[in-house]
């Protein structure tokens, strides 16, 4: 589903950000980053989503060669993979539906297909009944589970996760991290980024330990030492 | 992309832009002030170039040449000088005035003097018949000239030639004008319009600046690029719609004041009636051009000013 072959992505003269980097990722994987700030896991999820390119070595993502990809066919391949942000990124003057709905008016689904589709998905999130609360209105925790249902209102076989529960309680963000269990359960592949060890040491999933640009440990049912 | 969802896609975008206009309406007065001024420069350039070019149509009809005829002219012989002069370059018409219709000319313009009417009427006609001959370029009629200066054409004239050519200097004047205020209007319209469109890559990159979170998102959504400059080239060309229809208005309200200001007048070498009538005639003409070129204007700021300060290409 994902493969970086030795990618390598370096900043004007700060040096390297990522250095040789090999990773592969099955498809309908749980995959966690971890590892402390700086260590180039962002960076990482950045090259995934065509926010930025390598300054060398090679992605494919879904069967797409980034080597190949054209600026214009960006928009195409950030639709098959959902983004969910530490900071949320919905737009405060819309409502709930209308955010998660916005994913689906910019690739140009009916009004109908998207009245029926974004009431199922905010079911999925757990948050049925509030869908005419602005952003403001509401948790930390339901914020997220708003840019969740926006980040696979589409349907996208890669759900990429950065931080999302950075900005949250521990009690708001295990009500994140259930969500995009349950996502991964319907066959998503998701790559969650975190910096908490408790999360971590519960999920009991592949963890990928990052620092200094470079991958330094890669196991499955792991646990995170700091 | 199916073509039901560009359809979608299409009236989103237009959905979008008008909303985004109506709502950032404030930031657009600036953009849509240099553009009324802009379109107004244009339409009146227009009026006044037409104006200038009647009143000089008008002027240059009543330029004539008069060839006074000896009474011992022949019928034949008056015929032939009439074809040799038709068969000159530069002469639009030439047409023989008898002494009967010479005589019934001057009782009309004499009609208030009863005196003369009397006189005139107790002799035999002392007037002249005469060939009025109209110059196409009243500026060239130096061959009508020499013509009419040979020695057996000279001949068979009464009385000197009558050049009608004062009005010549009046003619010259309202030309140079003319072409002074078609050069005007040019240089205004294109000094405006310059102005004008960097008002709207001004505005449009104060919009995208206020929408940064927004297009972002929308960025990440996988949003293409025309969904995302779409609402802005619709905004600014609403701006081109709005300034047509109003500068429209402007000029149509200086007309109706003019009109009434000035009844019947016209001051100097504009003739306001024929700018009025001009105008009323090819409203719907002018009501296109102006909304053309706004929205020309709009569509070409916006999609330069999109180009600019929208970035759509990945960081390396």
């Amino acid at each position: 589903m994902i493969l970086l072959d030795r990618v390598t992505k370096t900043y004007n003269k700060n040096g390297q950000a990522l250095e040789r980097i090999s990773l592969h990722v099955e498809p309908k994987e749980f995959v966690i980053i971890v590892g402390p700030s700086g260590a180039g896991k962002s960076t990482l999820l950045k090259l995934l989503t065509r926010e930025e390119k390598p300054t060398s070595g090679k992605i494919i993502v879904g069967g797409i060669d980034y080597e190949t990809l054209k600026d214009k066919e960006i928009p195409l391949l950030r639709r098959k993979i959902g983004v969910v942000f530490q900071d949320f990124k919905l737009l405060p003057n819309k409502t709930v539906f209308e955010n998660v709905a916005f994913a689906l008016e910019i690739v140009g689904m009916g009004n109908k297909e998207i009245n029926h589709t974004v009431p199922r998905v905010l079911d999925i999130v757990g948050l049925k009944g509030k869908e005419k609360r602005m952003p403001p209105e509401l948790s930390g925790g339901e914020r997220q589970r708003v840019a969740i249902a926006r980040a696979i209102v589409r349907q996208p076989r890669i759900l990429i996760a950065d931080e999302p529960t950075g900005n949250l309680d521990l009690k708001h963000a295990w009500d994140v991290i259930k969500v995009l269990e349950k996502i991964n359960r319907f066959g998503t592949t998701v790559i969650l980024t975190t910096h908490n060890q408790d999360i971590v040491n519960k999920l009991k999933r592949r963890v990928i330990t990052m620092q200094d640009g470079s991958i330094v440990s890669d196991r499955a049912n792991a646990e995170y030492r700091s | 992309m199916s073509f039901s969802r560009r359809v979608i896609m299409f009236r989103r975008i237009l959905r979008t832009g008008v909303l985004n206009f109506i709502r950032n309406a404030w930031l657009g007065i600036a953009a849509m002030a240099v553009m009324v001024i802009t379109l107004t420069i244009i339409l009146f350039s227009i009026i006044a170039n037409a104006t200038f070019a009647n009143t000089v149509q008008q002027i240059t009809d009543r330029i004539d040449i008069s060839v006074y005829l000896k009474d011992t002219v022949t019928v034949q012989k008056r015929e032939e000088l009439v074809k040799q002069i038709g068969a000159l370059e530069n002469v639009k018409s030439v047409e023989y005035i008898s002494k009967d219709q010479a005589l019934e000319v001057y009782k009309k313009q004499n009609a208030s003097n009863p005196d003369l009417l009397v006189a005139i009427s107790q002799t035999d006609n002392p007037l002249p018949a005469s060939l009025q001959i109209k110059p196409r370029d009243p500026n060239k009629i130096d061959t009508i000239k020499t013509f009419l200066e040979k020695k057996d054409i000279k001949e068979l004239q009464s009385d000197e030639t009558s050049y009608s050519g004062d009005r010549k200097d009046a003619i010259d004047k309202i030309t140079s004008a003319t072409s002074f205020f078609r050069q005007a209007g040019i240089a205004g319209v294109l000094i405006f319009a310059f102005i004008s469109m960097l008002i709207i890559f001004n505005t449009i990159q104060m919009a995208i600046f206020n929408r940064r979170d927004e297009l972002t998102i929308m960025r990440l959504l996988g949003a293409s690029t025309n969904f995302i400059r779409g609402p802005f080239i619709v905004e600014s060309i609403m701006y081109g719609i709005v300034s047509g229809v109003l500068s429209i208005v402007i000029v149509h309200t200086i007309f109706t004041i003019s009109a009434s200001a000035f009844e019947a007048s016209s001051i100097g070498i504009l003739d306001i009636d024929f700018s009025t009538k001009y105008f009323a005639d090819h409203y719907f003409i002018f009501l296109g051009l102006q909304l053309g070129v706004g929205v020309l204007i709009g569509a070409i700021s916006s999609v330069i000013a999109t180009r600019r300060y929208l970035k759509f290409k990945t960081s390396k």
